[in-house]
């Protein structure tokens, strides 16, 4: 009984406290980044945003969160019940799973595994599973075709966020998040050497969180709101959530692969004071504000124009610059030995 | 030789690079924002908003009956009765404006000899009933009392444009 306790219950009790530290403030970031969204969005159309609800419009999350539980979750006589039930689930599970592998500190990490980028990797291409089961299942128009802009989009801009992230592995000789972000430390972070593979990684989790200017899933001048159509209630605020935290996980991982994870921008005095999950929150709230500011800025594209871009421009662009990086290590022997 | 500088323009991103910079630069600008109960817009003088029917400094209603007003309404919404008074002089004995036939045109103010129905600066009237927007002449002759000062002046400071 003893050995029960000691070799199961304890470690998974103490794992499932782990798991909830890293995703109740998760969930708040979430609830707080669509504040945030409203306010910036506002700002920059020269209005307030929600500053009504508490102090600053504090309390807003809040309340939209409460509306939404005890809205009434209709779900479609020609729906298929399982899936369409299951499909916001599951985005909800996947954006949060990726973080298991996220490293907030140097071993401050729930899982410190070696494959850590292959694992997002697979994560994040088992996303668009999501959409598509949600789009198949309402058995409503909109909904399909905005499941299948979305697979071909997600799946078309993983190509190069793959491309990418090879660039990425050269240079470290690791898949381990932790040490990519510890060869930044030896170097320089790798958004200055790597730029415009940066800018491609950006641009790509645009597209691949189906954010403006590629939020064409969603559109809602032509598709109404594309795979959400016929969700209410709880299961539209799992897939609210759900791409939220999407939007969150790749500037994480914008964060560990380009701008050094948990690093201080200079190793002196006044930076190294603060802690580095602070640092690390610090980053990615920044990729979080241009997430933001792109969505007011620029219109949607269209999806030839989508496809185009990332198909005849991207893809060839971050070959071609695998292949640099790769001749460059190569001929200066940089090649990090493992 | 363009399509060269339009490729690497397009490779820089400089077009977007703007743009980006604009909104950022819209971020700090002031708000165009009126915190509306607590802050209100400006009106014009001439704004028209729920009526009133006014008197004369000494307490006589200005309305004679002459029912232009009714007769100009384009909504008809309007209705007038009227009856010679005690003294012999033409008097409403009914003056009634349904306000959710109103279209705040402004053409019974401009039909009116005597300014008595007037469009006032009011535009918070709004009710929890139907009912409540069949304004009658005593509800009418309240609103003047109450705006008198704010359509006067008002009416003083378009004297000069008519």
């Amino acid at each position: 009984m003893v050995e029960l306790w000691n070799n199961y219950i304890w470690p998974f009790a103490w794992i499932v406290l782990l798991v909830l530290a890293i995703v109740v403030p998760l969930l708040l970031a979430v609830a707080y980044l669509t504040l945030l969204e409203r306010r910036v969005m506002g700002f920059m159309q020269m209005r307030w945003g929600a500053n009504v609800v508490g102090p600053f419009g504090l309390l807003q999350p809040l309340a939209d969160g409460a509306k939404l539980f005890l809205k009434e979750t209709i779900i479609p006589t020609g729906a298929n019940r399982v899936v369409f039930v299951i499909a916001p689930m599951l985005t909800f599970i996947l954006a949060f799973i990726a973080w298991a592998v996220i490293p907030f500190d140097d071993g401050l990490v729930l899982s410190d595994i070696n494959v850590g980028v292959l694992y997002l990797f697979a994560i994040s291409s088992l996303g668009v599973y999501g959409i598509v089961m949600a789009g198949w299942a309402s058995n409503s128009r909109y909904a399909f075709l905005g499941a299948l802009r979305s697979a071909a989009q997600m799946v078309s801009y993983e190509v190069s966020i793959g491309f990418v992230m090879v660039t990425v592995l050269v240079v470290v000789g690791s898949l381990n998040l932790t040490d990519i972000v510890m060869a930044q430390k030896e170097g320089m972070w790798f958004f200055i050497p790597l730029f415009p593979m940066f800018v491609i990684f950006f641009i790509s989790a645009l597209a691949e969180t189906n954010r403006h200017p590629f939020d064409l899933p969603e559109a809602e001048a032509e598709l109404v709101a594309g795979y959400q159509v016929e969700y209410s209630s709880m299961t539209f605020a799992l897939f609210f959530l759900g791409e939220y935290a999407n939007m969150i996980l790749m500037s994480g991982i914008t964060t560990i692969l380009f701008l050094g994870g948990w690093l201080p921008p200079f190793d002196i005095a006044p930076f190294n004071w603060l802690p580095g999950p602070l640092w690390f929150f610090l980053k990615v709230l920044f990729l979080l504000f241009v997430f933001i500011w792109v969505r007011a800025t620029l219109p949607r594209y269209r999806y030839d124009q989508l496809m185009r871009l990332g198909w005849k421009v991207f893809l060839p662009l971050s070959l071609f610059w695998v292949v640099v990086t790769s001749a460059v290590v190569v001929a200066f022997d940089l090649f990090p030995a493992k | 030789m363009s399509f060269i500088d339009r490729g690497i323009r397009s490779l820089l991103l400089t077009e977007i690079v703007k743009g980006m910079a604009l909104t950022l630069s819209y971020m700090f600008r002031p708000k165009a924002t009126i915190d509306y109960p607590a802050e209100k817009g400006p009106l014009s003088p001439r704004f028209r908003g729920e009526h009133a029917l006014r008197r004369y400094p000494t307490g006589e209603e200005r309305c004679i009956a002459c029912k232009l007003c009714e007769a100009i309404c384009p909504a008809q919404a309007i209705t007038i009765e009227a009856e010679p008074r005690s003294d012999g002089s033409r008097r409403t004995t009914r003056y009634d404006i349904d306000m959710t036939k109103c279209i705040y045109c402004g053409f019974c103010q401009e039909a009116c000899p005597v300014d008595a129905i007037v469009e006032g600066p009011n535009y918070e009237y709004a009710t929890e009933t139907r009912e409540e927007l069949f304004y009658n002449k005593e509800k009418l002759l309240e609103n003047g009392e109450i705006w008198e000062r704010e359509i006067a002046a008002n009416i003083a400071a378009d004297a000069p444009y008519r």
